[in-house]
């Protein structure tokens, strides 16, 4: 009887520890978000609304501001730490530059586990099959 | 170390001075903080504002289907409204229905024929004193200043308190994923999503670039649109020259659609 009671562990702890060794040294590769659309070759100066490291680190906090503040508040006009103004606006803002969901939101939320509801309403870019 | 009464006395009024300076140093920096996170947003220069927005619809310049389908079709175009081609899903933000149900009470047996065929076009009435932003638990429509009730698709939870409490039935839900049933999606304005409640927004992202909304542009003068409570206003004037009723204004939700009944002469 004991024998089975060896076993049964044994197949448990693989079952259980299957998700750690079977990735073991195999590295996931590192997200790469593409800036390479028409609309950012065509800017003179290739700045998003403010500076690249905030955008990359608090993207969710300001839009989460824009929302409040264009919905709620009323004001569709943001004015970044330069005073240049932009358009709240996802769909026709931030996506009018980039226009590669899939290369630019996805590679990043897909690597980190998250999946933002934006999409469910916000109608996402035509992106052309094939196109990067 | 021993302390008498009056040494005490001298230290704790020293301490609770310069804690007090130094509080109000504290609350200033806050303050110019807050004001720099506030002017980061403001609006677009050419937005059309007002205390409360308004509009009137003309009965009488409705002459033919034509006239009612070209401002739904205007509205549900831009607004990305979906057809379900059934009625029990349908998603209405402009609709038309008959006088004894837009004004039921005032309907009677001996209505002019024209008045008891002729559809009456019907939107959410913006009321200033809605019923269903009471009822929402989440908060997730609203009275804006500008006098708009909005919906925030972002917080609905789709619980339909705010269409049972409509009395105008200006509410639709989304039973179902509308995005296949968009004919031509706008590209610049989202859809929703299935659990959601929808309706009107009088062409709030419109009116911020400084656009009438999209049924008054394309009515020909059908619909009136302007600030209730600015004397001047072209929905001020027509007011004041013509007698207008409100859909159910017994009810006390302060409608801000108002009608001009009339347009016997086009049948």
């Amino acid at each position: 009887m004991k024998k089975y009671v060896y076993i049964g562990i044994v197949v448990f702890l693989v079952i259980v520890t299957y998700p750690f060794w079977s990735v073991s040294g195999k590295a996931l590769k590192k997200p790469e978000p593409k800036l390479d659309t028409p609309e950012i070759q065509k800017l003179v100066e290739k700045k998003c609304v403010e500076p690249k490291e905030f955008m990359k680190r608090e993207h969710m906090k300001l839009l989460n501001e824009w929302r409040d503040s264009a919905l709620r508040n009323g004001k569709r006009v943001y004015v970044n730490s330069e005073g240049k103004t932009f358009t709240i606006s996802l769909q026709n803002t931030c996506m009018k530059c980039h226009s590669n969901k899939k290369k630019f939101c996805d590679e990043c939320h897909t690597y980190a586990g998250v999946t933002p509801y934006c999409w469910d309403c916000h109608v996402a870019p035509k992106e052309e099959e094939g196109q990067i | 170390m021993s302390m008498d009464r009056r040494e005490f006395l001298k230290i704790a009024g020293a301490g609770t001075i310069l804690g007090l300076a130094g509080l109000g140093l504290f609350e200033r920096v806050t303050e110019k903080d807050i004001e720099a996170v506030v002017e980061r947003y403001t609006k677009d220069p050419s937005a059309m504002n007002a205390k409360r927005w308004a509009m009137v619809v003309d009965l009488r310049r409705f002459k033919t289907e034509e006239d009612y389908q070209r401002i739904i079709k205007a509205c549900h175009k831009i607004h990305n409204v979906p057809d379900f081609g059934n009625p029990k899903d349908e998603i209405k933000w402009i609709w038309v229905d008959t006088y004894g149900h837009a004004f039921p009470g005032q309907e009677h047996d001996f209505l002019p024929e024209w008045l008891e065929s002729k559809f009456i076009p019907l939107l959410c009435n913006h009321c200033a004193n809605p019923p269903c932003v009471r009822v929402c638990p989440v908060k997730a429509t609203f009275k804006s200043p500008d006098g708009i009730t909005q919906q925030d698709y972002h917080r609905c939870i789709g619980c339909r308190f705010c269409m049972a409490a409509c009395p105008f039935g200006a509410r639709s839900f989304n039973w179902r994923d509308p995005r296949p049933f968009i004919k031509e999606v706008n590209q610049e304005f989202p859809t929703r999503t299935k659990g959601v409640v929808e309706k009107c927004n009088f062409c709030t992202e419109r009116l911020a670039k400084g656009l009438k909304p999209a049924c008054v542009e394309e009515s020909k003068g059908a619909l009136i649109f302007g600030d209730l409570l600015d004397p001047d206003s072209e929905v001020r004037q027509v007011l004041r020259k013509e007698f207008t009723v409100r859909r159910k204004a017994e009810l006390g939700t302060d409608p801000s659609v108002f009608y001009i009944i009339g347009g016997s002469e086009n049948v």
